[in-house]
C-alpha cells in the first residue's frame, strides 16, 4: 500500500490543463497501489488554488510561501522529497512540463528513488511503457525502488475528471527554504490568447518552407479562425521565425490534438515524434516525396501560398453554414 | 576554470529501429556520441576559450561510462579540443540514470570541477533524467535545457536562459553548478564568456559543434584516456529500473492525397468531422 503525490501546477486560483492529466495517472496509480491521491501545490497562490483542486484529489497540501514565488528546482525539491515521506508515497508525479521534467529527476535523487520519464501508460504497481527513440520504441520498465518517481506525458492521459466529491485541504510548511545561489532573472513570454499548445483541439504547425516569420501570420489567422494553437518545427524556430516555445518534437513539445496541420514540414522523425499522436493530420507540402506525407491522413501536395487562403475561404463557408 | 562534461554513445539515431527478442537490435549498429553531448563539449570548450586568440582559459574533462568501445566517443571529444578523458568500464545494459548520476557524483568529488556540462537527454532513452539527479545528489545548483548560457567575468556564476513550456527563462546560478544544454546552445552566438568577444560569432546560420580538424585528430591519439572501473568508486551499481520488454508502435493507416483544397475541407468535414 501506498500514497500517489501528484505534484500539480496551478495558475491563478485553478489546477493547469497539465495537472489534471497527472491527476488522471494519480488516480489509476492509486487503484493499483490501494493507497490515495494527494495532489500538492506548492508556491504563492497555492493556498488559493486548494479548493479547485479538492475536487480531484482525496487530499490536497499546499505549500504556501513568499520565497517560493517563482519555481526553483532548488526550493521546490526538498519540500516535495519531504512531503513524500510523510505522506506515505510510494509514487511521486508530475507531468513532464518543463517544469515536471526540470523538477522530478531531483526529488529523485533526494529519495534515492528510481524513475521513470515521460511514461505514456500504467501497466500495473511499478511498471510504466514509456517512449524512447523519438517515439520510435516503447519500452516497458519496472523499477524497485521503495518510492519511484514518474512524469507523465499529457497527450497520454485524459484529463481527470473530479471525483464527485470534496477532498480535504491541508497546508504544510516550506520549511528552510535555500535556494543554493539559483535565482530567476526574469522571464520572457509572449502572451497570446491562443490555447495552451498542449491541450489544444487543433494545432497549426509550419515549418522552414514558410521562409520568415511575416508568413506565418498567414498561418495565425487560419489559426484564429479555427481557435487553434500555432505550433512549429524545430526548423522555423532555430531560424527565429516563431518563438521556441511552438516547437513541436522530441525536444520540443509533445502534442495530440483532434486535427494537426503541418505546413511546409518535411517530417523528419524529430518532429514526428511530438505530433503521431494527433487524431487527424493534414499535410500540405509542395514536395509530393516528403515523409510527411507517410503519416498524414489527409495530404495536399502545394505551395502554403496557394493553400492556406484557400484554406481559409473554404473553412469560412462551412462556417457560414452552420 | 575546470568543467566536466559526462558524455553516452548512442546507437545512430538516423537508423531505423529494429527488434530481436524483444529487445531493441543493436547488433551492427553503428554508435555516435549523443547529439546533446556533443553540444554540451561544444559548450563547455566554448565558456573556456578566447575563441579569436585560441587560448585556453581552462580544462575540459570528458569522461564516459561505458564498454571498450565507448573510447571511440572520447576521442571524438577531445579531437573537439576537450583535454582528457576518463572512461569507467561498464555495460551500457546494466546502467540506468540513477546509477550514472551516483558514480558521477564520486567522479565529480574527485575531479572537484568547477561545472557540469551536459546534455539535456540521451536521444536513446530520451529520460532527460542525469543532470538534475547529480545537481540534487552534489546539492548544487542545476540550469536545465540551457538555450543560451554567459559566464559572469569573475567565473563565479552563469546566467542561464532555459527554453521553458512559456517561453525563456532567465535564470542566474551560482558555480559549482550543473548545467544541461538544448539544441539552441550551438546558434552562432549562444554562449557567452566575457574572454571571447562579445561580438564572436561561432559559425553562420543555425551553428552547430565544431568539426574535429585534422591536427585535433591526430592531437586527440595523444591525449589522456584514463581507465577506471565501477568497482572503484564504491557505489552500489544495482540498476532500480529493468526493463521488461520493447514493442514498436503501430504504424499510422496509410493516409491520402487530395487533389486540392476545397476537397480537403469536404473530407475533413464529412469523413474525419474533424471541422
Ligand atoms: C537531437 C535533435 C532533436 C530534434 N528535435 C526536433 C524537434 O523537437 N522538433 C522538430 O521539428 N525538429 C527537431 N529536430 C530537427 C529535425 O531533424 C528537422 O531538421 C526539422 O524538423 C526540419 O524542419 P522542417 O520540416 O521545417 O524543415 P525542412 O526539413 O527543411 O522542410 C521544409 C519543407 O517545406 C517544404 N516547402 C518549402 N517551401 C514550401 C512552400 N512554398 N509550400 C509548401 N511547402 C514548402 C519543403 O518541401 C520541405 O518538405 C531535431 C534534430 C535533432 C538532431
Amino acid at each position: 500500500m501506498g500514497n500517489i503525490l501528484a505534484f500539480c501546477e496551478f495558475d491563478g486560483g485553478a489546477l493547469r490543463a497539465s495537472a489534471l492529466s497527472n491527476l488522471s495517472f494519480a488516480r489509476q496509480a492509486a487503484s493499483a497501489h490501494g493507497g490515495e491521491v494527494v495532489a500538492l501545490l506548492i508556491g504563492v497562490g497555492a493556498a488559493a488554488a486548494g479548493p479547485a483542486a479538492a475536487a480531484y484529489a482525496a487530499k490536497v497540501v499546499t505549500v504556501e510561501h513568499g520565497d517560493l514565488g517563482h519555481y526553483l528546482a532548488e526550493t521546490y525539491a526538498p519540500i516535495v522529497a519531504r512531503l513524500a515521506g510523510e505522506h506515505g508515497a510510494a509514487i511521486v508525479c508530475a507531468t513532464a512540463t518543463s517544469v515536471g521534467k526540470d523538477l522530478l529527476p531531483r526529488v529523485a535523487a533526494l529519495l534515492d528513488a528510481g524513475m521513470a520519464s515521460d511514461i505514456s501508460k500504467l501497466e500495473g504497481g511499478n511498471r510504466f511503457t514509456r517512449p524512447i527513440l523519438a517515439g520510435n520504441a516503447y519500452s516497458t520498465v519496472e523499477v524497485s525502488t521503495p518510492v519511484v518517481c514518474v512524469t507523465v506525458r499529457q497527450s497520454e492521459f485524459a484529463p481527470a475528471e473530479p471525483t464527485g466529491s470534496t477532498g480535504s485541504v491541508t497546508s504544510a510548511d516550506a520549511g528552510a527554504i535555500d535556494a543554493k545561489g539559483a535565482r530567476i532573472d526574469r522571464v520572457d513570454s509572449q502572451k497570446s490568447d491562443r490555447p495552451e499548445l498542449t491541450s489544444a483541439k487543433v494545432v497549426v504547425a509550419g515549418g522552414r518552407g514558410m521562409g520568415n516569420g511575416d508568413n506565418f501570420k498567414q498561418l495565425e489567422a487560419l489559426a484564429d479562425l479555427l481557435g487553434a494553437a500555432m505550433g512549429a518545427s524545430r526548423a522555423a524556430t532555430d531560424a527565429g521565425m516563431v518563438p521556441a516555445d511552438w516547437q513541436v518534437g522530441q525536444t520540443g513539445k509533445i502534442v495530440a490534438p483532434n486535427l494537426y496541420f503541418a505546413v511546409a514540414i518535411s517530417g523528419a522523425i524529430q518532429h514526428l515524434a511530438g505530433m503521431k499522436g494527433s487524431k487527424t493530420i493534414v499535410a500540405i507540402n509542395k514536395d509530393p516525396e516528403a515523409p510527411i506525407f507517410q503519416v498524414a491522413d489527409y495530404g495536399v501536395v502545394t505551395t502554403w501560398e496557394k493553400a492556406i487562403p484557400e484554406l481559409i475561404e473554404e473553412i469560412k463557408k462551412v462556417k457560414a453554414t452552420r | 576554470m575546470k568543467i566536466l562534461v559526462p558524455i553516452k554513445r548512442v546507437p545512430d539515431p538516423e537508423l531505423k529501429v529494429k527488434l530481436k527478442d524483444g529487445a531493441i537490435d543493436l547488433a551492427g549498429a553503428s554508435w555516435v556520441v549523443n547529439t546533446f553531448d556533443e553540444y554540451a563539449v561544444e559548450t563547455a570548450l566554448r565558456l573556456r576559450e578566447n575563441a579569436e586568440s585560441g587560448e585556453s582559459h581552462g580544462e575540459v574533462v570528458v569522461v564516459t561510462i561505458g564498454p571498450d568501445d565507448a573510447g571511440q566517443q572520447l576521442r571524438s571529444a577531445l579531437a573537439m579540443g576537450a583535454d582528457r578523458a576518463i572512461r569507467i568500464d561498464g555495460e551500457d545494459k546494466a546502467l540506468d540514470s540513477r546509477v550514472v548520476a551516483a558514480v558521477l557524483a564520486k567522479v565529480i568529488e574527485a575531479e572537484k570541477p568547477d561545472l557540469v556540462v551536459m546534455g539535456k537527454q540521451a536521444v536513446d532513452g530520451d529520460a532527460n533524467q542525469v543532470g538534475q539527479m547529480l545537481a540534487g545528489k552534489l546539492g548544487w545548483p542545476q540550469a536545465t535545457f540551457a538555450a543560451t548560457v554567459e559566464l559572469a567575468a569573475d567565473k563565479a556564476s552563469l546566467t542561464v536562459g532555459r527554453e521553458v513550456d512559456a517561453g525563456v527563462e532567465y535564470k542566474t546560478i551560482a558555480l559549482p553548478g550543473v548545467l544541461t544544454v538544448d539544441l539552441r546552445v550551438v546558434a552562432p552566438t549562444s554562449v557567452k564568456n566575457n574572454i571571447t568577444p562579445a561580438s564572436h560569432s561561432y559559425g553562420t546560420g543555425e551553428g552547430g559543434p565544431r568539426y574535429a580538424s585534422l591536427k585535433g585528430i591526430m592531437a586527440a591519439k595523444k591525449k589522456p584516456m584514463e581507465q577506471k572501473s565501477i568497482g572503484d568508486y564504491g557505489v552500489d551499481v544495482t540498476p532500480a529500473t529493468r526493463e521488461l520488454g520493447i514493442t514498436l508502435p503501430a504504424a499510422r493507416a496509410a493516409g491520402q492525397k487530395v487533389a486540392d483544397i476545397p476537397t480537403l475541407v469536404k473530407k475533413l468535414v464529412d469523413e474525419a468531422k474533424a471541422l
